[in-house]
């Protein structure tokens, strides 16, 4: 195997430190610290795109997952605080199982992974990919109508999500 | 360059531990990051496979991009049930929300 090219070791820097923050985000007490850990992991990630010449999705997960996603969870763990005080255990009694199974899914996967030969050597991305992107998704022959219908399902959750937190008459 | 396995590798790995959360967790917003940290994973393999496969059929970020658009809608719904729940009852502990359980 040639020498380590500097994408590489960008990769495994970036992957190495995505994977740790991850591992934060799950185990860490502290809910808001969670959330704080689950921004740096999605910053990781976007740079993981950049990696792969995907500059537009690297842009929607900056601003769409650190921007709105990440923002939301953080008010929705300051509007639910009070109970969870960071006291006691935070996970159930069955952790240890969930953690058998999450390591028998990553050692099943990866073993599965190294066992395929994949194409070595990505292919020439020609043109610019978002105008092909931005066409592909406004074309009739090709991804406008689940373009669509996404747009449909964003309302419909916009609209219910409302719904749902609104302080609506205590019918309990 | 770096080769595809590595990029499916680093997927699963995110995809792991999102379900570790998922399963593991008690608190309902944690186990909501984890379905996030899950979603973000297969956007990972749809893109690289995209990369590796043929970039010039935009097919795979098409995908992509749906799947924010569906994560996205998920959050809110989700984010949403939880303040109810939590307006409702007083917890976000998900083994405490057991109304249709019998």
């Amino acid at each position: 195997m040639e020498a380590v090219s500097a994408a590489q070791i960008i990769f495994i820097v970036v992957a190495l430190l995505t994977v740790a923050t991850t591992f934060l985000v799950v185990t860490v007490r502290n809910l808001i610290h969670a959330a704080l850990w689950l921004v740096a992991t999605l910053f990781g990630i976007a740079v993981i795109f950049v990696l792969l010449d995907a500059g537009f999705m690297a842009t929607v997960q900056i601003v769409l997952y650190i921007g709105a996603i990440a923002i939301l969870i953080v008010f929705a763990v300051m509007l639910t605080r009070r109970v969870m005080q960071d006291v006691g255990p935070q996970s159930n009694e069955n952790w240890w199982l969930g953690t058998i199974v999450a390591a028998v899914f990553f050692a099943a996967i990866s073993t599965l992974l190294w066992s395929i030969r994949w194409p070595a050597l990505p292919g020439a991305v020609v043109g610019d990919t978002v105008l092909a992107l931005g066409r592909s998704l406004v074309d009739p022959n090709q991804y406008v109508i689940p373009f669509e219908v996404a747009s449909v399902m964003l309302i419909i959750a916009l609209i219910g999500s409302i719904t749902l937190a609104l302080p609506g008459k205590q019918s309990e | 360059m770096v080769p595809l396995s590595w990029y499916l590798t680093f997927a699963a790995a995110l995809f792991a531990l999102g379900l570790y959360a998922v399963l593991a967790r008690k608190n309902a917003v944690a186990i909501l990051m984890g379905v996030e940290i899950m979603l973000n994973a297969v956007i990972v393999n749809l893109v690289a496979f995209w990369r590796y496969g043929n970039p010039s059929d935009i097919a795979g970020q098409a995908f992509a991009v749906i799947v924010f658009a569906v994560a996205a809608a998920e959050a809110a719904v989700g984010l949403a049930l939880i303040i109810s729940i939590y307006r409702r009852r007083e917890t976000v502990m998900a083994e405490q929300i057991d109304l249709m359980k019998w």
